[in-house]
Formats: C-alpha cells, structure tokens, sequence
C-alpha cells in the first residue's frame, strides 16, 4: 500500500511538482545556469510590456471560457437526443479518438477561404473565381479555434453526460415530467441535466483548463498575431535569447492565474445558474410540446464538420494538384503516400502510444489492486488531476530542465514519461469504475476455493475486466498519440511523432504531407478501439456473460 | 605574416599529403567520426531540402559510416535555446544538437555566447573550394565575419514569385509594388516579421528605401534607425491597408505564403531561393504559371552555413557532413532543379573541368530564374538592424 502510494507519487506527481516549481523559479528569475539567482518581478513586468498582451489575454479568456461554455451548452441538447439512442451515441468515440491536431487541420483545409467548402459552391452558387476576402481561419476573435476546440469537447461532455445518465432512472423521470405536461426539453434541462452537473463538474473543469491552455490547436486555428496566451508563451521558450525563459515562465505563470480565475468564476457562475434555474423551475411553465430537434440539428451540423474536415485531409493527401475553385482535385494519386515519410513517425508514436499505456495500466492496476488488498482508498485524487488541470506549457518545459539536470537527456525516455502523466488519469479513470465495480461474490467464492490474493487477481478479475482494460488501453492509446507540446518540448526535436510532424507540416507548404500525417495520427487511435473491441469479444468467444464488456 | 609562412606549409602538404598534420587530423577525425550519429538540426519546413537531408544520409552511411539524423525544426532558434538551454543546466558536452543550419542573427547570438566549436572550416579538405579570402560572401555572415566557426552549404537571395495567369504587371521596385496595390487591394501579404521571411522582406524594401543604404552596414544607432526608417514606414503605413485581411494578420512563413498563392487567396508569394518557385512547381506545390520577378535594383543575399555547438556529441561526425556539403558532387548535385535547386556556395574559379562540367550539365526549367535574371545580390543589414526592426514592427503593428 505505502509502496504503491510512494511508486505513483514519485512517477506522476513528482514530475509535474517538479517542473511547475522549475517553471516558477524562473518565472522569477531564477536561471543557475546563467549565473542568474536573484530573484524578481522583472520577468513579469516584462511579460506584461510585451506589444499585443492584452489582445492575448482576451483572445485566451474568449477562446477558453467561450469554448467550454458552447460546448457545455451544445452537449445538453445533444445528451438529451442521445440518451434515448444507445446505437447512436456509439458514434462519439470514434470523434473522441481524433487527435486535436488532425482534427484542425483539417478543419482548417475545410473551412479556409480557399477551402474545400467554398471550393464545392463556387463559382456555380457564389460567382468567386478567386477566393473570398473572407476572414475564418486564425480570426482576430478566435472563432475558429473555438469551433475547433467544440467539435472535440462537445462529444466528451456528451458522452460524460451519457455516463452519468446511466446511473439514474432518467426515462422514469423524464416520464413523470411528461405526465406533468412540461415538454420534453424542458424536462431534461430542468429537472434530470442538473442532477447530472456534479458528475460533470470535473470534466467541465478540464475542458475549461485545456481550452485555455491549448497550443497545437491553437497554432492551426487560432489567430497569429498576437496568438493566445499559450502559444506565445511557446514562441518565447523557442527564441534565441535564453533570458527569455523568464517572461516566458512568468507569462506560463500569469496563464495558470488566469486559468485559476476563470475555474473561480465559472464555479461563481454555476451558483447563478442555479438559482435561476430553481426560481424557473418554480414558475412551473410547461413549454411548447413542440418536437425538440435541436439535438439532431446539432449532430448533423457536427458530423458534418468532422467528417467534411476528415474528407478534406483525404481529399489532399491523395491530390496531384487542386486548383481553386475546382471542388476536387483535377485526379487522384497515391504518390505522395508512397514518397512521404510517415512510416517513421507513424513507428515512433505507436512506440510510445504501447509503452505509455502498458506503463501506466500497470501504474493503474498497482493502485486499484493495492486498494484491494488494503481495503482502504488512496488518497491520490491529485496525481489524476493535477496534470490535466495545470497548463501542459506551464510546467513541461520546466520538467525538461529538470530532467536535464537528473541527467535524463531529451529523448524518447522522457517522451514517454511526460506522456505518462496524461495517459495515466484517463487510465485509471477509464479502469477504476469497472475495477470497483467488479461483484465481490466471484471474488469471495475463489477466496473460499483456496485462491490467494495473487491468484484472485489473475484468475478472476483480470480476465473479468479484460474489456474494461482493453477499453482503458484504447484511451491511452488515444491520449498517447494525440500529445504534442508532451513530444516537442521533452523530445527537443530527436523525437518526431505524428503529432509534432503534422503540426509543422500544417505550416509548410505541401499540404498534401499535412494531410497525410494528420490521417495518420487520426487512424492510430481507431486501430486501438477496433482491437479494443475485437480482442475480449474474441477471447470471450465461448463467455456469453463476459460478452459486450467495453464500457 | 603567419599567411606567408602557413602557404610553404601547406604546399608541402599537397606534396605530401599523409605526412601533413592537417592531413593526419583529417584521416584521425574520419575514424572518430564511424558509426556516430549526427543530429543535424535544420529548418524542416521544406519537403525538398528533407529529402536532401535524406540523400546525404544516405551518402555519409555508404562512405564515411555516419548516419545523418535531421531534427526538423519550425525555427532555427528552437536549436539555439536548446544549447542555450543545456549550458544553462551544465550540459558542456554530449550536448543533443551536433550540426545547425544557421545563419544571421542566430548565428551572431551563439557566436557572442561563445557556445559554437571552431574555428573548424579551414580544416575541411574541401575548404579549398570555397573564396575564403577576408570580406568574401562566404566568410561573411550579415555583416558579422564567420571566422571560421560556420562552414557555407548553400546560396540564398530573396525574390518574388507570381502566378502569371493572374498577374500581368508586377511590379519593378517597392515603390512600385504600393501601385500594385492600390490597383489590387488584398492581393498582397508577407509573412510575419517575426518569421524570418517577413523580416526579409521588411529588409529588402529597407535597402531599397534607405536615404543612405552604407549606414546599414554598422551596428544600428538609434538616430540612424530614425533617419534611415522614416521612408520605409512611410510606404508601408500606405501599403498595409490595402494588404490582405488589411494587414491585420500575416501568413506565418513563407511555406503557407506559397499556399496562399497556390489557392488564389493572394498573387504574390516571396522567398530567400530564387530555384524554391520551379521546384514547388516541380512537386505539384504551385501551378506550372508562376513566375519569379525581382526588383529591379537587386535584392539582398547571403550563404546559408552550418555550424557545430561547443557541446556537440558527435563532433568529428559533424565536420565529415560540413565537409561532404562542400564536395564539387554534392553542391552540384544540390543545385540540380530536380534536386533542390539551390545555388552553390564554391568559388567557380577553384574547380576542376570535371566539377565544372557537372554544374555546366544541369537541367533547366522556364520558372528558373538565370543568375543575370536575378540582378545584383545587395549585401545585408548588420543583424542588429533586422532585431530593432522586427521589433519596432511588433511594436507599430501588433494592438
């Protein structure tokens, strides 16, 4: 138990305390190496003098908090069509499993002025022989990045919304509102959704922490000049002046301020929300009992979206040339496929895509099956969120300094240890509901058998939770090869995935490459479901009970 | 005076050769270098000069049994702040970045943080092609003399490129291109000045605007800066309006310029390689109709180098790969259109008729400019020139 406890402290919070305190200390000035160790509030007055900061700071809390609450706002129509269409909301996975990178280059190629979307109604529908003077992609509001960042975090929520759903009697209580004359909608935004909220008050956070820290999604969509908060902290760690470390962890600071602020006042928000909500819900108006089709709205304008964005990185991965308004390209060649190089990057994220998820299921296991024996909870909740709550720029280059001076040189070691810290809390969250849900009868009758703890765990529950486990794996898998800022700052470029390839590719100029590292990075996770499902099923071939055990 | 003595020497060592010390090094660093991996760190924007990076690995393999890992970079100060970065936490050798392409204001940066290994270049056997004598473009950096700390491997000059379906009348000069303008408003961006291709521009319309183009030569004062600026922020306060999206935001660098001008979105993309346009057409990047025009007055230019930082791993390795970028073979085959199109750094008047003949050899393509088409190369602003411009830029424009 207290070896458990020491093993995951020391590989998942250590890390993260470590660089958020190097980060920190330099934000203040603190450079050993330069001879610098008195320390200051320079870098911040710095920071703050820079041309455009305030610009930044807006388009961050725009992008951020508009981001999270557009897609909080789009999911609850969205759960509310899905939770009565089991079959349907299967689809959200494969969304899921897209990496951010992918997903907005794509998008990018879909919804450019010159982009595939304006290619197929014109010049018939619009008369644009050239492009329009049309600002989308990197907008001065973040418009964009904000759409981009909600095609991903719209299908979380939902699909945490599912979840949360499945444990209470919604169709009894959806029925009874019904029987009280209160439309349907109304029902579900009333009376069930908020008693799903506190289920989806943490994923709501990190949605929020994420949209407003993100930088690979940020780089494709978001506006260049002046760039969010995050990206310009990036642009400062890659300058050539190492002094600029220190504005640059200052500003990484000033970025975790604002994150902090904007949870506070979310939290301050939802207070007002509800009390709103009681004071309608007093009113008693029962609502139009009008067909709610805003869930079916919001999927087809989603799924068009996504899959327009996916058809178009496919569309260019196999064009000789396309020219604009053409809507496709004048003919389709399978040479760049056969002269790009992406077999080596494709290797190197399915490389540490295995060994980040095999480490931290078994970090995952060491934790639950240590619960287990002791019959007591860890306390731990922080090692799961602290990393998917800080800024990843905030404490990742920090980490890469401290990792250097433990004299673990940039590579691919430390690669997969900074991915280590994301893939394990959606690991063990993915794991340890199913874990703890496991009947303790089965358990209890092998104990009476004679079976030691040892044999409990490889007997029974391992092969109980194959599912659960190969579940959990697909989502590190997902996780794994959707990091970029976790690649480029420990791999200082000796390690190319399929993220940090496509993401510099999406700013060169054969989008055709772009295309094809972004499928390839897209492709990657939807191997890991499809084996996901495939293996237990197979294994479980001539298990009826243990059948359709993917969560 | 140590010239005069080192020319008996060094004759005697053609005479001679294994019996040289140079020599002796040479032979010494060649099996260092076996079986090291050199992590060459170089701009990785451009899918042709990868492939490149990927043929001379695969030469140094066959020959020397060194292989050439290229670290792709978005910028080249990313290598920079790397070694910066490891001299901070005490890393003096085994360092991760043995080669960087490099050039101007980075390399001035490592060079005055002392974090570069040298002076190397003129131990490279293939030295003896290069014009080493003082002041020549291959010793000089922007101004700032290379001293043998970085070894020349490719040629650069800025240009325009145009699609000439669309655009019938580019412009001659800068001051022409605000006409251009006014007649095609939103039809002209650059790349952001704190890319180093919009700072290239800013540059080029600098030379060609300067009251007295010779003050840029020294390091910036601040009443020069004001003098020699004051007609350049004058036509560009006319010219941003009428850019595209009214020069409220700019390409990030010239590879997605190239993309805006391949979709349609703008008629002008600009580049430090006047060969990059015929080989985008080459790779199906541009349309077969783009053109290359530059100002008629010339425009700026300079050598791209390599350089080796002080805590290098793989040292020995990354002087073999300087070196063999200097081979007649390979500079000739670096220039070929098909290849990488880039202009050689050597001294035409050093080689031999067989290397002449292989430069002599190489195909043609109707959007490759010849070097008369490409007028005279203007030198470069001192580097602290083009870091108090970007800046002020940032400052003026960036709200």
């Amino acid at each position: 138990m207290r070896l458990a406890g020491a093993i995951l402290t020391l590989v998942i919070g250590a890390p993260v305390l470590l660089g958020a305190a190097l980060t920190l200390a330099t934000g203040f000035g603190w450079q050993p190496g330069l001879g610098r160790v008195a320390l200051g509030w320079e870098g911040f007055t710095e920071a703050l003098a820079a041309p455009g900061i305030l610009t930044s700071l807006r388009l961050t809390l725009v992008t951020g908090l508009g981001a999270a609450l557009m897609s909080l706002a789009a999911s609850i129509p969205l759960a509310r069509w899905l939770v009565t269409r089991q079959s349907a909301s299967r689809w959200l996975t494969p969304l899921l499993a897209v990496p951010h990178a992918a997903l907005a280059i794509g998008l990018a190629f879909l919804i450019a002025p010159s982009g595939w979307a304006a290619r197929l109604i014109s010049p018939w529908a619009t008369g644009w022989e050239l492009p329009p003077q049309i600002v989308t992609v990197g907008d001065p509001w973040g418009l964009s990045l904000i759409l981009g960042l909600m095609l991903k975090e719209v299908p979380f929520l939902t699909l945490m919304t599912l979840v949360a759903a499945a444990q209470r009697p919604v169709a009894a209580q959806m029925a009874a509102g019904r029987a009280l004359g209160y439309a349907p909608g109304r029902v579900w935004v009333r009376i069930v959704w908020p008693q799903l909220y506190p289920a989806l008050r943490l994923p709501v956070l990190i949605v929020l922490a994420f949209s407003l820290s993100v930088v690979d999604m940020a780089l494709i969509l978001g506006p260049s000049n002046p760039p969010t908060l995050a990206v310009r902290i990036l642009r400062l760690y890659g300058a050539p002046d190492p002094a600029q470390a220190v504005p640059a962890s200052a500003l990484a600071v000033i970025l975790l301020v604002v994150m902090g602020a904007s949870a506070a006042l979310w939290m301050v928000g939802e207070r007002a929300v509800a009390r709103l909500g009681k004071a309608l819900i007093r009113i008693g108006q029962r609502g139009a009992s009008r067909r709610n089709w805003s869930g079916a709205g919001l999927i087809g304008a989603g799924g068009t979206l996504a899959l327009g964005s996916l058809g178009a990185l496919i569309l260019w991965s196999l064009a000789s040339f396309w020219r604009f308004p053409d809507a496709l390209p004048a003919d389709l060649t399978l040479k760049r496929w056969a002269s790009a190089d992406w077999a080596g990057p494709a290797l190197t994220s399915l490389t540490l895509a295995l060994v980040s998820t095999a480490l931290a299921l078994i970090l995952a296991m060491l934790w639950l099956e240590s619960e287990d024996r002791s019959g007591k909870r860890l306390p731990l909740g922080a090692l799961i969120v602290l990393p998917l709550l800080l800024p990843q720029i905030g404490f990742l280059q920090g980490l890469t300094t401290g990792f250097l001076w433990l004299g673990l040189p940039p590579g691919v070691v430390a690669v997969t240890w900074a991915e280590l810290l994301f893939v394990f809390p959606y690991v063990m969250i993915a794991l340890a509901g199913p874990w703890r849900a496991l009947d303790p009868a089965h358990l209890a009758s092998a104990a009476s058998l004679g079976a030691g703890p040892t044999r409990r765990l490889l007997r029974i529950k391992l092969p109980m939770l194959l599912g659960p486990i190969c579940a959990a794996a697909a989502i590190g898998v997902a996780v794994s090869v959707a990091q970029y800022l976790a690649v480029l700052l420990p791999g200082a470029g000796r390690v190319q995935a399929l993220a940090t390839e496509a993401v510099a590719l999406a700013s060169g100029a054969d989008r055709r490459l772009a295309a094809i590292l972004a499928l390839m990075q897209a492709a990657l996770p939807w191997v890991g479901f499809a084996l996901a499902l495939a293996v237990p099923a197979w294994w479980h071939r001539n298990r009826r009970g243990l059948r359709g055990g993917v969560a | 005076m140590r010239n005069l003595l080192a020319a008996p020497v060094l004759a005697a060592s053609f005479a001679l050769p294994l019996a040289s010390p140079a020599f002796a090094d040479w032979a010494q660093t060649e099996a260092e270098a076996k079986g090291q991996t050199v992590y060459f760190n170089a701009w990785g924007g451009d899918p042709r000069t990868n492939a490149f990076i990927d043929w001379v690995s695969d030469q140094m393999q066959e020959k020397y049994g060194v292989t050439v890992e290229q670290v792709k970079l978005s910028d080249t100060a990313e290598a920079v702040s790397r070694v910066q970065a490891e001299k901070a936490a005490g890393k003096d050798e085994g360092g991760a970045v043995d080669l960087i392409w490099i050039n101007g204001p980075n390399f001035l940066a490592m060079k005055e943080a002392g974090l570069l290994h040298g002076p190397f270049v003129s131990d490279l056997p293939n030295a003896k092609y290069l014009d080493l004598s003082e002041g020549s473009a291959a010793t000089t950096d922007f101004t700032v003399p290379t001293e043998g700390y970085e070894s020349p491997w490719r040629l650069a000059k800025f240009a325009f490129a145009y699609d000439a379906e669309r655009v019938s009348d580019p412009p001659k000069d800068m001051a022409g291109l605000l006409d251009w303008a006014k007649a095609h408003p939103g039809r002209f961006t650059h790349p952001n000045p704190s890319n180093f291709m919009g700072a290239s521009f800013l540059k080029q319309a600098l030379v060609e605007l300067a009251p007295d183009p010779a003050a840029l030569a020294q390091p910036v004062t601040d009443e020069a800066y004001a003098k020699e600026t004051a007609p350049l922020w004058a036509w560009y306060d006319a010219l941003r309006p009428l850019m595209r999206r009214e020069g409220k935001s700019f390409p990030e660098n010239e590879s997605v310029q190239a993309q805006l001008l391949a979709d349609g979105e703008v008629d002008f993309a600009m580049f430090f390689d006047p060969a990059a346009p015929a080989a985008m057409i080459e790779q199906g990047v541009l349309p077969p109709s783009v053109r290359v025009w530059v100002p008629e007055g010339g425009t700026i230019g300079n050598i791209s180098y390599v350089a080796i930082p002080y805590n290098a791993a793989h040292q020995a390795g990354a002087e073999l790969v300087a070196n063999f970028l200097l081979d007649p073979a390979t500079q000739a085959h670096m220039q070929d259109i098909r290849v990488l199109g880039s202009f050689s750094v050597l001294d035409p008047a050093k080689l031999d008729a067989d290397a002449k003949q292989a430069f002599a050899d190489l195909p043609t393509a109707p959007a490759l400019p010849t070097l008369d088409d490409l007028g005279p190369t203007l030198p470069e602003p001192h580097p602290s020139w083009m870091t108090k411009l970007t800046e002020d830029w940032a400052q003026r424009y960036t709200k």
